[in-house]
This record gives C-alpha cells, sequence and structure tokens, in this order.
C-alpha cells in the first residue's frame, strides 16, 4: 500500500484537495481510504464517506495532535492493509504552523492557500519546508501575479518541491495531483522509521496540568523572552 | 531536479562575492530567517558552524540546509537564464475523447502572436481543456489529449517548473489581497521574476495599463482601491511584460472599463498565445480560429472566415455607440437622443 501523509494550516483546503484527488484516483479503480486527524471536532469522515472514500477519524482531545498523530499512524496503516487500500492518505492540520510530523521516505504534502499571505510561506515551519509535494490553493481568488509572486515565495524555502496549484472547488489540478499521490513509494512498516523532524521540545509544568501563572509554577522546558 | 553539470559551487564561494554576483541569493537567508553570513566567509562554512539550538529553530538539518541552499541558488540561476532559454515556436494540441468517448480527431498547432476564441456553455469541457495545457498532457488525463512543444513531447519536469509554467490565467473575479500600492505590488512580482530593472518595468507595466483602463489611476494607488476595470488592466499589463507563459488565457474581458482590443494586441505584442473564453463577437472574431466544445469535447475548429471578419466592422460601430452612451451616463449627460 501508499501511504502519503498530507498536512497544512486549517482550512487552507486540505479535505476538498484530498477529495478531488481522490475521486480521480477513484474513477480509475483505485481505492483510497482517508485517516483524518483532527483535535476537536470533524464532520470530514461524512465529506468522505458521501464521495465513496472510506474515512477513520482520530480526535487527539486534550493531547498535542501532532503528537497523538505520530503514537496510532503505524495502526492507521495496518487499518489500511486490513481494509485493502491501494493508497492511505492520512489528513492533519499543522496547528502551530511546526511540524505535523512528516515520515523519511513516506511522500509529504502540505497544502498552504494564495489568500494566506505572501509572507506565510516563510512562517511555516518543516510542515512545509520538509514536504515533497506542496499543493496551492485558492489561486482562483487571487490574481495571476499574487499567485506568481507566492509560488515564488514557496520554491524560496523549499526548492525542492513540486509546486501544484488545485482549486479545491472546481476541481482543477485535482486530477494531476492524483497522478502524483499514485505514483508515492510502497510502504510496507513505519515502525522504526524517523521522522523528518524532530517536534518541538515540550514537558513543562504546563503539560502536566498546570493552570496557574508565574515564574514559581514553572517547570521543566521553560524558556523565557528577551526583553534587554 | 538539476541535471548534475557542471556548476560553480556557490556554496564554497566567499559570500561577499556571491552576494556582489547574485545579490538575490539573500533572499535564502531573509527567507530562513537568517543574518546574511560575514562576506569573508562562505555559505559551507556559515552553516557548519551553526549551533544546534538554531538548526532545531529553523526546523532544518545540517545537510539539508546546503541542500536547500544549492536548489535554491540553481532555481534563481534558471529564472535568470529565462530570457536566453528554449523558446516556443509552437504549441500542438492532439485531440482526444470527449465524455462519451467519442474522437474529436483535431490536430491544433498555435504560435506566438495567435488568437484562439473558445466558445461552448458551462460544463462543456473549457477548463479541463486548459488543464491539459497547463499539465501538458501526454494522453494520461481523462480526455486522453496530447500537448506537443515545438513539434516535439516536452521534458516530464517542464510539468512541475515554476520557470517553465505554460499557462498564465487571468480570471474574471480578480481580487488582491496584498495591501500594497501599485508600484510596491508590481516591484514585488518584479522582484519575485529576478527582473534586473525592477523600477523601470514597474513604470512600464503601470503605464500600459492605464492606456488600456478607462480611468486612470496612480502608482500610488492600493491595489485594493482599483476598479473592475483598473485591475484587469494593470494583470494585462503585468502578464504582457513580466510573465514567462507563453499561453496566457483570458475569461470574458468584459465590457466595463477597459479598451478590449487594445488589451489583447498588449499581449498579442509581446508574443503570447491569446486564448480567450468570450462569448462577445468582437472578440471571439478578433481570433484567428475558434474552439467550439460541447460534451467535454472540442467538437470544431472554426477559422475565421472573410464574411464573418466583415461583419466586424458592424458590432464595433455598435459597440462604440453603446462605449458613447456609456460615457455620456459617466458624465452626468442626458440619453435621450441615439
Amino acid at each position: 500500500m501508499r501511504l502519503v501523509t498530507v498536512a497544512g494550516p486549517p482550512s487552507s483546503g486540505k479535505t476538498s484537495v484530498i477529495i478531488k484527488a481522490a475521486e480521480a484516483l477513484v474513477g480509475e479503480g483505485i481505492t483510497v481510504g482517508v485517516v483524518k486527524f483532527d483535535c476537536l471536532s470533524t464532520g470530514d469522515q461524512a465529506l468522505y464517506e458521501r464521495r465513496g472514500i472510506a474515512a477513520k477519524t482520530g480526535l487527539s482531545g486534550n493531547l498535542c495532535p501532532d503528537h497523538f498523530f505520530v503514537s496510532n499512524i503505524q495502526e492507521c496503516l495496518h487499518w489500511g492493509e486490513q481494509s485493502g487500500f491501494d493508497l492511505l492518505i492520512s489528513e492533519s492540520a499543522g496547528l502551530c504552523n511546526r511540524c505535523a510530523p512528516h515520515i523519511k521516505d513516506v511522500c509529504a504534502v502540505c497544502v498552504i492557500d494564495n489568500l494566506s499571505g505572501v509572507e506565510t510561506p516563510r512562517k511555516i515551519g518543516p510542515m512545509l519546508k520538509m514536504a515533497d509535494i506542496v499543493v496551492v490553493t485558492k489561486g482562483d481568488i487571487v490574481s495571476q501575479a499574487e499567485r506568481e509572486v507566492f509560488a515564488y515565495r514557496v520554491r524560496q524555502v523549499n526548492p525542492g518541491a513540486v509546486i501544484i496549484n488545485v482549486n479545491g472547488l472546481t476541481g482543477q489540478g485535482g486530477y494531476e495531483l492524483g497522478r502524483l499521490l499514485s505514483a508515492a513509494e510502497e510502504t510496507v512498516s513505519l515502525t522504526g522509521r524517523l521522522l523528518r523532524f524532530t517536534m518541538p521540545a515540550a514537558l513543562c509544568s504546563y503539560c502536566l496540568g498546570q493552570r496557574r501563572i508565574g515564574s514559581d509554577y514553572q517547570m521543566g522546558n521553560v524558556r523565557k523572552m528577551d526583553f534587554s | 531536479m538539476d541535471t548534475g553539470n557542471e556548476t560553480p559551487s556557490y556554496s564554497a564561494m566567499p559570500s561577499g562575492e556571491l552576494l556582489r554576483n547574485y545579490p538575490c541569493a539573500e533572499d535564502f537567508f531573509t527567507a530562513m530567517g537568517l543574518a546574511l553570513p560575514p562576506a569573508g566567509e562562505s555559505v559551507d562554512a556559515y552553516f557548519g558552524r551553526m549551533t544546534p539550538d538554531t538548526l532545531e529553530e529553523l526546523g532544518v538539518e545540517r545537510r539539508e540546509l546546503g541542500e536547500r541552499f544549492d536548489a535554491f541558488m540553481a532555481l534563481l540561476v534558471s529564472l535568470r537564464e529565462k530570457h536566453t532559454g528554449p523558446t516556443i515556436d509552437s504549441i500542438t494540441i492532439q485531440g482526444g475523447v470527449d465524455k462519451s468517448g467519442a474522437a474529436e480527431g483535431f490536430v491544433l498547432t498555435v504560435a506566438p502572436g495567435e488568437v484562439l476564441a473558445i466558445v461552448g456553455p458551462t460544463g462543456s469541457g473549457k477548463s479541463r481543456f486548459l488543464a491539459d495545457i497547463e499539465w501538458m498532457a501526454q494522453g494520461d488525463t481523462p480526455t486522453r489529449r496530447r500537448v506537443l512543444i515545438n513539434g516535439a513531447v516536452p521534458d516530464p519536469s517542464r510539468r512541475f517548473s515554476l520557470e517553465h509554467k505554460l499557462v498564465a490565467q487571468l480570471s474574471q473575479n480578480m481580487n488582491f489581497v496584498m495591501d500594497l500600492s501599485v508600484e510596491e505590488f508590481i516591484a514585488m512580482h518584479a522582484e519575485s521574476r529576478l527582473v534586473n530593472d525592477v523600477a523601470g518595468i514597474t513604470r512600464t507595466v503601470i503605464a500600459k495599463a492605464n492606456e488600456l483602463a478607462g480611468e486612470q489611476f496612480s502608482p500610488r494607488t492600493p491595489v485594493t482601491a482599483l476598479s473592475g476595470g483598473q485591475s484587469r488592466a494593470l494583470m494585462i499589463a503585468d502578464t504582457s511584460c513580466l510573465s514567462t507563459s507563453p499561453i496566457v488565457l483570458i475569461d470574458e474581458i468584459e465590457n466595463a472599463g477597459i479598451d478590449r482590443k487594445r488589451a489583447v494586441r498588449t499581449l498579442v505584442d509581446e508574443r503570447k498565445i491569446v486564448l480567450m473564453a468570450t462569448h462577445d463577437p468582437i472578440l471571439a472574431l478578433m481570433g484567428d480560429r475558434r474552439l467550439v466544445f460541447k460534451n467535454g469535447g472540442v467538437r470544431a475548429v472554426i477559422a475565421t472566415t472573410p464574411a464573418e471578419r466583415a461583419n466586424m466592422a458592424a458590432f464595433e460601430e455598435m459597440d462604440a455607440r453603446l462605449t458613447a452612451v456609456r460615457n455620456a451616463l459617466r458624465n452626468g449627460e442626458l440619453i435621450e437622443h441615439v
């Protein structure tokens, strides 16, 4: 089975893009499954299922969503294999714009939208900088010049990626993205594999449930701002 | 993606020399949020002495940082060489099948400076046609069409090349989300195209746009304050001067606030292939040929006949009269005599 991780800031159009690409693949007889990672609630499973794409939802609740993702992705792979998919897509929002963990040697996609502004590519961490494919959405809403500037800014921070424009509403580019995804490497097992980058260091007193504010209550991995 | 040709090692050069020869290399450091390396130090050495903490914050490993820098420089160089790169003399589209699987049976070759009109109802397959061109389809899309450049199958790597995008698209709804003046906006675009004379080309684009727009705007006008017609004029001028894409697709230039014929000519003058989705008889007949879409396929390719061309004078007369009325309306005159 082929595995693809798709990440991107909230509302960048991940679900629409995946649906368009998956529909194109299903039309060619490829079976596609999706695992949707979210924090609190999501209606996306129904969105997928309505289009005949098998989907599972994982809600991270009070855990860091990316930690939740990485603790479950091996099991997701297992589910995908048991279900007999040709392609399994995991979808997760990079909420802090940093990790949304991509895995080494597993096709990594980042979805960002033209409306987020030309400075955004510089503000997104490994989620964008280490992706193999960058999907740029909402191109129909902005001018040609803005699309070109945006693509150039993406290229600056990730010169090696394939950049593809997809319109989540009309589906333009979805077919082409599907072709790229179906050419991903086969993934047999994830056990022992490496993430492309470490996640942000955590474990301070607040991770452990502290709610009070002030230095006296802060322990562990704490860093202070420099106001000098 | 790199062909592995003999390239100078940018990262081994003293950075002072590097930045003198390639001023845009500075963008790499700005984009990564890094200070510039000292002039005497090579980029390799600079990366080499970065602390693990800094790398951690960048979200990149040391080796990868070097690879990224090389890829970035390769991009810069290829953008700089775009004017000397292989030119496009023709684009050929070989027909595939429509939604029912019936063969389209056409072969269409277009050359720079040609205008092609695209007609057909919504959902008749126009978008898929354009997507096929954009993707340089090789019988691997639902329509099974093929696209050839200069009569040959293009290198597959062109499909994703930022520098070699085939189609620039001027769509119907054109908004600006950037909070910039016209001048800043065009300059930003020119910079991303690594143009040498940014100020000069910015002036040219604005002057051209003002020739096309019914109402003048200044370089200091915020782009968000432009009218629909002014935005269109600006984008047509911008695309003709700054876009490297040989094909420009225009979705229906509406009547308001722009000299439509001149807009098309501006693009043709820059040797663009102009594809125009339109139902406006004047624009459609300006085309050398028009593609008629139905049921997801090209139903016919009609060359504009001499008789049709002759009719154009009549349409232009009607159009001129309407324009006069429109101007009168704008000037607060009564429109009692037509």
